[in-house]
Parts: structure tokens; C-alpha cells; sequence
């Protein structure tokens, strides 16, 4: 048996990942019509399995099922069998065993999606796995940041944020990377992950704690990560306020940035804490691509959906 | 009057004789002609060890038979080569008072296939707070001299000085699990490093060990009582331990055969079967723990067999049980590992899975020479014979085997119980 998943930046080379954003492209442009509705994956049915509470992802490939003619299946684990002590394979089979050609799941256990790929046959895409990734934001992170500008290879982007807990920022280092661009990690040292030097190291990427030396580098787009509530009291940062002078995109480094670069995006997965890792002027400044980061999502699933999904040959995929 | 020659072994390895065990203890060593009613076991090419003992193991009873029993466990030790195993008192209920301790005894003694020591617990409950009845444990019949929160640490610096002291009395010795929990936390799930920052997952960094070991060292040295380190991790440890030894101090350690040959990049597929507290751990505290092994700063060798029924571990992997089996590998893993390799002999074999272990426990009746007046408690070994474990063919309960599909040099060719053989080739005799 053949299974195809996505479930982590890792399972595409560079050549997928052009090939899913190119058709991302495509996809696009079906968002503007007046009917939305593409053929390619009726009779195929998804299964969104969120075992954590999502809004813009689950809609997002919601919408991106639905418009390909999936049909989609929105099942809210989170209250429901796990918490009643069924094991997360029990619950997998389970609704594998309906009779679904794709899986998208969103768990806090880091590893889930991998897991379940091993016990089910049908496609499992990772719809962000506890602190490890979250591919698809990756591919539309990427999405949106090449429309801005163009190739990425050779672009210089900086993640600012909670990386330990972000499966945003594994998926970005991997994503960007492959297409060449040079990556920057930014954060306090308590929020990175472990073992990031020698990390850094083997990938080629570069670490700092120092967020005005990295934009004083010079910098193609910044992607500002969210800090979660419940980190302001882990003691892994004095206060909030310390927190954004040392690496908030404020007023003063939004203006210093644009001074020095006028074509700089701002990205920000969302959702937003305005006032403390991004501040409103920021979030808001004609430099800020949220909006289309939000807007290229569906865009990026349907591909995603499409490549897994649609071909005829059984063997097509990007991870064995 | 039952007999049991056997029949030109090599002695820890050296060279071969006969053993003759009469009613459980071995009458005659060298040219021995077998008594006409004898059993004879021929072993032309094996290595005869003082029966192996286990002091970490957890079979699971009371509370968690869908796990492991003390029978199935006690199959799953004498398959292994096992004449002993001390079983970890983190049961429901916890083996706190002298009626457990000798309940677990009696249902070991039933099994006739190993003896069983109860572990009692240092502190009621396993929580960490008063001390548990460790007078009446020792003066029960299982007469316990090792005590141990095991899965837990003892945390608390003053109930662990308490402890210790208390103890000092009937020499008894505290097997402390060294794991700040402030510094590895209830979602630590595996060694900290580069790799779980990659995988996302809560990490349990070396130094959550290391400061508690160093803390009881320096508490050992205060009290003059014998603490021992289990599951030993991480090179630094045995840094740490190297000195006390060096100061004199009565610390002992051990390690288990998953820490010397497994390491932490065995969780980069997300199976829980690798899931176990210590972690697994990079290459270079394995290779440390190997060396500390053969120069004797590890004293011995301990399985922590941690059984666990499926429905604990098919779980996401931070939300699986931790533990491994190990039991039923142990001893090839040692072979492999550390004699085919030329790192080890047979006789340190002996001193690190039978004769320290035994010494340590308090088992006077384990880890003795091969000479006349012992128990007969033998292991028999064939040292060539390679094995691909198959987790199948386990007499555990559980499953949950780290080792299946791993080929190991050396295979228990036969235990033998005060002149029983209690199995053979892998299945009860």
C-alpha cells in the first residue's frame, strides 16, 4: 500500500515545494471567481481531525477541500473520545476505517501526524504537531513572501519569537532554506530551542538574541512569532515590557526598517498579540502581508490537497 | 537426594570443569563422575556465571497484572539467566509496609523460578514527604535492605538525609532515581539536545541528573550511608561518582543495558517503544557509561525491566508510559556489547550481573563463587550463539521491546535455581 502524507517540510525537496507553490498560484486564482468550485477531488473525502482548537487552519482547509469538491468532514477530538482515554490510534483507525482518503490533523503532541501515518492508509497531512511543525503555514509563509519578492534565494529573512514552542518557525527554517534563502533565528536564549547552536550549524542557518544587530544587517522580511500567554509567567522572560523593547517589532524598529528598506515584508502566522511581540503600526503598515498570509492559506491547501490527492498514479507523493 | 552435573563448562570463561549441585547447593567442582539418578546437562563450550541478579526491575504486582505478574516477570528473569531480581516497590498499593514486602516474597517463592526481593519504598506512598516503615520492612521476613522511590526521586534533601541516616542501623542502601523535576518536568519526554529541539519536544537535560547525584554524594559523605545511583545517564554523572568512589564514600551506581547500547536518535520516528525515563542519551554518554562499566566505576548492570500494557504506550509519544522491557536481553546485550567487543570478560560479567548486585541488595544467597558450598545458582551461557530477539517469543506480559529485531551475540543457554534448571533455550524448562 502506497502513503502519501505530508508531514513535515522534510518529505519535499525543493522541486515539490516549487511545484506545490506554482500550482498554489493557480489555485489563487480560483479564490477570485465568481465560482469557486474545481472538480479535481470529488468523490475524494477529508477528514479534518483537530485535537486542538483551530480557527484559521481547520476553515482554511475547509474551504480548500470544498472547493476542490472533497468531501470534507470537520471531527473536533478535543473533548470528545481522547479525553475519554482512547488512545490516539484508536481514535486514527477509527475514522481511517470510514473510509477516508485524507487525514489532516492538528494535535499538541509533537510527532502525532508521524505517528498516525504509521497505523492508517490514507493520506495524513500535518496540520501542526505540538512545538514541531506546521508545514502548510511554511509553504504559504513561503507563498506569500515569493509574490512579494519574487525568488527567495538569497533573501534574508529573520524569525523573531518563542522559537522553542513554535512549529511555525521548524517548518519556515526547513521551507525557507530549501529555496535558498538565509535564515535568521532571533529570540532570548530561554526561547530557543535546545541544542539550536550545533542545529544551526548542520543547516546553515544563524542564531542571535540580538534583534536590532540583525536588522541593522539588513533584512528582505521579518516574520514576528506569537508569545503565548502562559510563557509570560514561565519565567522564560523578566516582564511583557522587557520583552518587546528587546524583541517587539515597535514603532521605532518598523520605522528604521522601512527607512532602510522600503520592500521589507512583515509576516506574523497569527493570531496576534498587537502591543507585545507586534505593534499595531507594524501589523498594519503597507509593509505587512498578515492578510495575505491569511488569503494565500487556502490557496497553498488546495495545492497541497490537490498534489496528494488528485493524481491518478498511486504512487505519486512526496514522502514514502 | 536430586542431583545435577554439569558437565564441562568454563568457569567465568576460563577454563572448563564440572559442576556437581546436590539439593540445591554445589557439592563438587572439577572431574566430577555423575551419580547414577543425575541430570546431566552437557555444556561443552559454555560459560558457567553464578546465577544473574537483577536489583531494578518492575514486575507490576500488585495493581497492573494486565502489565506483568510476579509469575510472568519471574518467567521472563529465568529465561534471562536470572537466579534473583529486586522488584521496585511502585506499585498500587506501593510496597511501603513489612505486609507488602512480604506478600511480594511469597507470590516470587511461589513461582520457583527466581527468587523475588522486595525494594521497599523510602517514603509512604512514593510521595516523597514521610518516611515509609523501613525498621519493620527490614525486620520483616523479606528482610529489605534496599529501599527506593524508584520512578520518583527523593526530592527533598531533608527526608533523604533522614533516610539515609535512619538506615544506617541494619546497612541498608537507598537506590536513588536522580531527577530534579524542577529542571525535567512532567513533559520531559526525552533527552534534551539538538535533536528534541528538531523533534519539538520537551527535553530532560543531563544536569536534572547530575545535580541530584552530586546532592546525594555529598549527603552519603554526611551520613556515612550507602547510597546508590540508579539508571545512570549522562557522562557527567559518572564524573561525579568517580570521585566519591574516590573519597572513599559507599556510592554505588548502575546501568542499564538500553543507556549503554541505545541512544537518543532512535526517537526520531516518534515510537514510544523508545520512550523511558532516564532517556536514552547521545552516543557519547553511552560510550562513557561503557567505559565507567568495564573500569568499575558503574558497579553493575541493571535491567529496569518496565513493562507496559499497549494501551499505555500507543500514545502520542509525550502522552506514552515511559519504560522499556529487559529481562529477557540482558544479558546478550552485555555480551555484545561489551565481551564479543573484548571490553569485558566473563568474570567481570559475573562481578557486574551477579556478584556486585548481589553484595549491594543484601542477597546472600546470589552472586556467589562457583565453589563447593554455594547455592547452586548457576547461568549458563553459550557465548556464540547469535539471537534475533523477537518480541513474540517474550514470557512478559508486555510488549513494549526496544529489542526486537536486534541480533546479539551470546545467548542464556540455561538458569538454574539451587540445582533446578528453570529454563533453557529460551522457554521454562
Amino acid at each position: 500500500m502506497t502513503r502519501r502524507h505530508l508531514l513535515s517540510i522534510d518529505d519535499v525537496d525543493e522541486g515539490q515545494i516549487r511545484e506545490i507553490l506554482a500550482t498554489a498560484g493557480e489555485m489563487h486564482d480560483v479564490q477570485h471567481r465568481e465560482v469557486k468550485k474545481l472538480p479535481a477531488l470529488r468523490g475524494r473525502t477529508v477528514v479534518n481531525l483537530f485535537f486542538e482548537d483551530s480557527t484559521r487552519t481547520r476553515s482554511s482547509f475547509e474551504i480548500a477541500g470544498k472547493w476542490l469538491s472533497a468531501d470534507v468532514i470537520n471531527i473536533s477530538a478535543k473533548g470528545s473520545s481522547a479525553s475519554k482515554g482512547e488512545s490516539l490510534r484508536d481514535t486514527a483507525m477509527t475514522v481511517a476505517a470510514m473510509g477516508v482518503d485524507a487525514l489532516v490533523i492538528r494535535h499538541s503532541a509533537s510527532g502525532a501526524a508521524h505517528q498516525v501515518s504509521q497505523w492508517i492508509d490514507a493520506a495524513v497531512i500535518n496540520a501542526g504537531d505540538g512545538t514541531h511543525e506546521h508545514p502548510t503555514q511554511a509553504l504559504l509563509d513561503a507563498y506569500t513572501l515569493q509574490r512579494h519578492h519574487g525568488d527567495l534565494a538569497g533573501r534574508h529573512i529573520a524569525i523573531v519569537g518563542d522559537l522553542t514552542h513554535s512549529r511555525v518557525v521548524r517548518s519556515n527554517l526547513l521551507c525557507l532554506t530549501k529555496l535558498g534563502a538565509r535564515v535568521t533565528l532571533v529570540a532570548p536564549v530561554t526561547l530557543m530551542p535546545s541544542g539550536i547552536a550545533s542545529w544551526a550549524a548542520a543547516e546553515g542557518f544563524s542564531v542571535s538574541s540580538d534583534l536590532d544587530e540583525v536588522l541593522a544587517g539588513g533584512v528582505d522580511a521579518v516574520m514576528m512569532l506569537r508569545v503565548q500567554k502562559e510563557r509570560m509567567s514561565g519565567g522564560y522572560f523578566p516582564t511583557p515590557r522587557e520583552y518587546t523593547i528587546g524583541y517587539g517589532l515597535t514603532r521605532p524598529r518598523l520605522d528604521a526598517l522601512v527607512a532602510a528598506n522600503p520592500e521589507v515584508a512583515i509576516c506574523h502566522p497569527g493570531p496576534m498579540n498587537r502591543g507585545l511581540e507586534i505593534s499595531a503600526d507594524a501589523a498594519d503598515a503597507a509593509q505587512s502581508l498578515v492578510l495575505d498570509q491569511v488569503s494565500a492559506g487556502v490557496a497553498v491547501r488546495m495545492s497541497v490537497l490537490y498534489h496528494l490527492l488528485a493524481s491518478g498514479e498511486p504512487d505519486r507523493g512526496y514522502a514514502a | 537426594m536430586s542431583s545435577l552435573l554439569v558437565k564441562g563448562a568454563r568457569l567465568l570463561g576460563e577454563d572448563a570443569a564440572d559442576i556437581l549441585v546436590e539439593d540445591g547447593v554445589v557439592r563438587e567442582v572439577g572431574s566430577v563422575s555423575a551419580p547414577g539418578d543425575a541430570q546431566v546437562i552437557d555444556a561443552d563450550g559454555l560459560v558457567a556465571l553464578p546465577g544473574l541478579v537483577d536489583m531494578h526491575v518492575h514486575l507490576r504486582e500488585p495493581g497492573r497484572e494486565d502489565a506483568e505478574t510476579i509469575a510472568t516477570g519471574a518467567a521472563a528473569a529465568a529465561v534471562g539467566g536470572f537466579t534473583a531480581v529486586c522488584a521496585m516497590a511502585n506499585t498500587t498499593p506501593v510496597t511501603d509496609t513489612a505486609e507488602a514486602a512480604e506478600r511480594i516474597l511469597d507470590l516470587g517463592a511461589a513461582t520457583g523460578l527466581v527468587d523475588v526481593q522486595p525494594i521497599g519504598a523510602v517514603t509512604k506512598g512514593l510521595e516523597g514527604e514521610q518516611l515509609a516503615e523501613l525498621g519493620l520492612m527490614h525486620r520483616s521476613r523479606a528482610r529489605v535492605r534496599l529501599f527506593s522511590d524508584d520512578g520518583k526521586c527523593v526530592r527533598d534533601a531533608r527526608v533523604m538525609r533522614r533516610a539515609l541516616e535512619y538506615i544506617r542501623a541494619f546497612d541498608g542502601v537507598i537506590s536513588q532515581h536522580a531527577q530534579d523535576t524542577d529542571l525535567a518536568g512532567p513533559q520531559a519526554c526525552c533527552h534534551e539536545g539538538e535533536l528534541s529541539g528538531r523533534l519539538g519536544l520537551p527535553g530532560w537535560p543531563g544536569v536534572a541528573e547530575e545535580t541530584v547525584v552530586a546532592r546525594d554524594v555529598m549527603l552519603a559523605r554526611h551520613t556515612g550511608s550507602r547510597v546508590h545511583v540508579a539508571h545512570v545517564s549522562t557522562a557527567e554523572s559518572i564524573e561525579i561518582i568517580r570521585w566519591a568512589k574516590a573519597q572513599g564514600l559507599r556510592v554505588t551506581a548502575e546501568a542499564t543495558p538500553h543507556h549503554l547500547m541505545l541512544t537518543t536518535d532512535l526517537l526520531a520516528g516518534y515510537d514510544p517503544v523508545y520512550k523511558v525515563n532516564p532517556p536514552l542519551r547521545p552516543e557519547e554518554d553511552a560510550e562513557a557509561l561503557r567505559a565507567a562499566l568495564a573500569d568499575g566505576t558503574i558497579d553493575i548492570v541493571a535491567t529496569d525491566h518496565a513493562p507496559h500494557a499497549r494501551h499505555d504506550k500507543e500514545h502520542a509519544f509525550v502522552d506514552a508510559a515511559f519504560g522499556m522491557l529487559g529481562l529477557e536481553t540482558s544479558l546478550a546485550v552485555i555480551s555484545d556489547l561489551m565481551v564479543a567487543t573484548g571490553r569485558m570478560s566473563w568474570a567481570d560479567v559475573a562481578r557486574v550481573m551477579s556478584t556486585a548486585p548481589a553484595q549491594i541488595a543484601g542477597l546472600e544467597g546470589h552472586g556467589r563463587p562457583i565453589e563447593t558450598g554455594s547455592p547452586g545458582n548457576l547461568t549458563l551461557i553459550d557465548p556464540d550463539a547469535s539471537v534475533t530477539v523477537d518480541a513474540a517469543r517474550s514470557k512478559s506480559l508486555s510488549r513494549n521491546n526496544p529489542w526486537h529485531g536486534r541480533t546479539l551475540k551470546g545467548a542464556v543457554h540455561s538458569t538454574i535455581l539451587r540445582g533446578r534448571v528453570t529454563a533453557t533455550g529460551g522457554d521454562l524448562a
